[in-house]
């Protein structure tokens, strides 16, 4: 460890910050529905999610062997494209999570290092065919497929159970929708830990510590491990309110059918060979086990906004870490300014969350007023803040609270009335 | 452009069935389950509906555990 440079120190930092923000932005994939349906205590759930994290770090020994996926040329990366690309996915997710949106850490992470490599050698160095196929056709076939799937699943699960007396069926429903969520967690530790210990062995290979094809040292997985664990841990509750609240309103069978057909999906499509992105999913399952339930409604203006972040990640985290890469490419004193810069704009968007916290005591609120939440000013990198302007105001609003209480035949009348644009797109 | 869309559709299939099943299966067992309470509750017992209503359980059990093999694999 003796050559570690003060850079590929500040690189493997920056790696575990990412990955730390990877795993309190995905919580709400495994715990989101079992939090809001009450089968789980929120910090009973996210105790349970960084535990079997941790867990799925450790799990397997295949190692990213590419952290891209195909999408750039790695063999000329250098460890300054990796810290830029990794600052542009920690201020994406970050700022995200401040406005309450799920949207793939994979995606941020792909973002940032086309920016940065577009950035540091051009057009060439980006295989834009593999975009489409790894990353824009994914984000639409998540959510169908797991949209159905899970529409499905509620469909049969209310008709076979219709007879039978809901209080006594509740408890079971629970039971089960813990043990999708607790495999989702599991899936989770295991790929996205791994990508972070891809992406530092990578830097540590670029910087000469270890010899190219190398596995990571075991204080990388450990570290990579507990990193992902502690971030699923503190919880994005932001996150989680829109995903088990802001999305739709589940009741423990549609809870149970979401989480199962997530599962089902995720590990599917691993090992089928079609990555499909975690958290798209599980937003997916969300909303189609929530349209099944006769009167069902799925809140389309918060949707539109998630699938309008789903859309700019690539940008977004592109363009802050193509900038990122530009400074870095000026020498010593660009680099530690991007440093500065990165500690400062997570600084502000903290500093910005504080305004309206959401935590495990109001998770699951109905009257949270997000009115204020978001603060774009807050974002170091104009480009961004003027690309996410199109999705504010922030999801998971105030909703009407009577909509909580009423029946679900009543709850159709509180459909978004204004005309959206993006509707039919959104309606998968 | 090379779209696996047979990939894409074994994903599709895959985890349609998969997730009914599943859903179906544990949904039949919970209902097992609460004919049995139900019989109890009436001074009687349902030992087709409890034997069926775990063996519901058991194939889910044997689902979970491919699942995680699958992650370690």
């Amino acid at each position: 460890m003796e050559h570690i440079t003060l850079l590929l120190g500040i690189v493997i930092v920056t790696a575990l910050v990412f990955d730390f923000t990877n795993g309190f932005h995905d919580t709400a994939n495994a715990m989101a529905t079992t939090i809001s349906t009450g089968a789980l205590k929120p910090k009973t759930a996210v105790a349970m999610s960084a535990v079997l994290n941790l867990v799925g770090a450790f799990l397997s020994v295949e190692v990213a062997k590419t952290i891209s996926g195909g999408l750039i040329n790695e063999s000329g990366i250098t460890t300054e494209v990796i810290f830029a690309a990794l600052v542009g996915a920690i201020l994406w997710n970050l700022f995200t999570w401040l406005i309450g949106l799920p949207s793939s850490s994979s995606h941020a992470l792909f973002g940032g290092l086309i920016g940065a490599t577009l950035m540091s050698v051009g057009a060439s160095g980006v295989n834009g065919s593999v975009v489409i196929t790894k990353v824009l056709l994914p984000a639409i076939a998540a959510p169908i497929v797991a949209g159905i799937a899970a529409y499905l699943a509620t469909k049969l699960t209310f008709k076979l159970a219709s007879k039978t007396d809901e209080k006594a069926t509740a408890k079971g429903y629970r039971a089960g929708q813990i043990a999708s969520a607790g495999l989702v967690s599991l899936a989770h530790g295991t790929n996205d830990a791994q990508k972070t210990m891809g992406v530092i062995t990578l830097a540590l290979v670029t910087g000469n510590v270890l010899a190219p094809g190398a596995n990571p040292p075991m204080w990388v997985i450990v570290s990579a491990g507990v990193a992902i664990a502690l971030g699923t841990y503190l919880g994005g509750w932001r996150i989680i309110r829109t995903m088990g609240k802001g999305l739709t309103d589940l009741k423990p069978p549609q809870g149970f059918a979401a989480q199962t057909g997530a599962a089902t999906v995720i590990l599917a499509s691993s090992h089928l060979g079609f990555s499909l992105s975690t958290t798209q999913v599980c937003s997916g399952s969300v909303m189609g086990s929530g349209l099944a339930p006769k009167g069902g409604v799925v809140r389309w203006s918060t949707a539109t906004r998630m699938f309008v972040a789903w859309g700019l990640t690539l940008p977004a985290a592109g363009a802050v870490a193509a900038a990122a890469e530009f400074l870095t490419g000026q020498g010593t004193w660009g680099v530690t300014a991007v440093a500065i810069l990165l500690v400062a704009g997570s600084g502000a968007i903290w500093m910005a969350s504080r305004r309206k916290p959401v935590d495990h005591t109001n998770v699951t609120a109905d009257d949270l007023d997000f009115a204020a939440a978001p603060v774009p000013a807050a974002e170091p990198a104009g480009v961004v803040t003027t690309a996410i302007a199109a999705v504010t105001p922030p999801p998971a609003g105030a909703f009407p609270a009577e909509t909580h209480s009423t029946t679900g035949d009543l709850k159709t009348t509180l459909h978004s009335p204004t005309p959206d644009p993006a509707r039919p797109a959104a309606s998968v | 452009m090379n779209i696996d869309w047979a990939a894409l559709g074994t994903v599709f299939g895959v985890s349609l069935v998969a997730t009914v099943a599943l859903v179906g299966l544990f949904t039949l067992g919970i209902v097992g389950l609460s004919k049995q309470t139900a019989a109890a509750a009436s001074g009687g017992s349902a030992p087709a509906a409890r034997t069926g209503a775990y063996a519901c359980f058991a194939l889910c059990a044997a689902a979970v555990a491919y699942g995680i093999f699958l992650i370690v694999a």
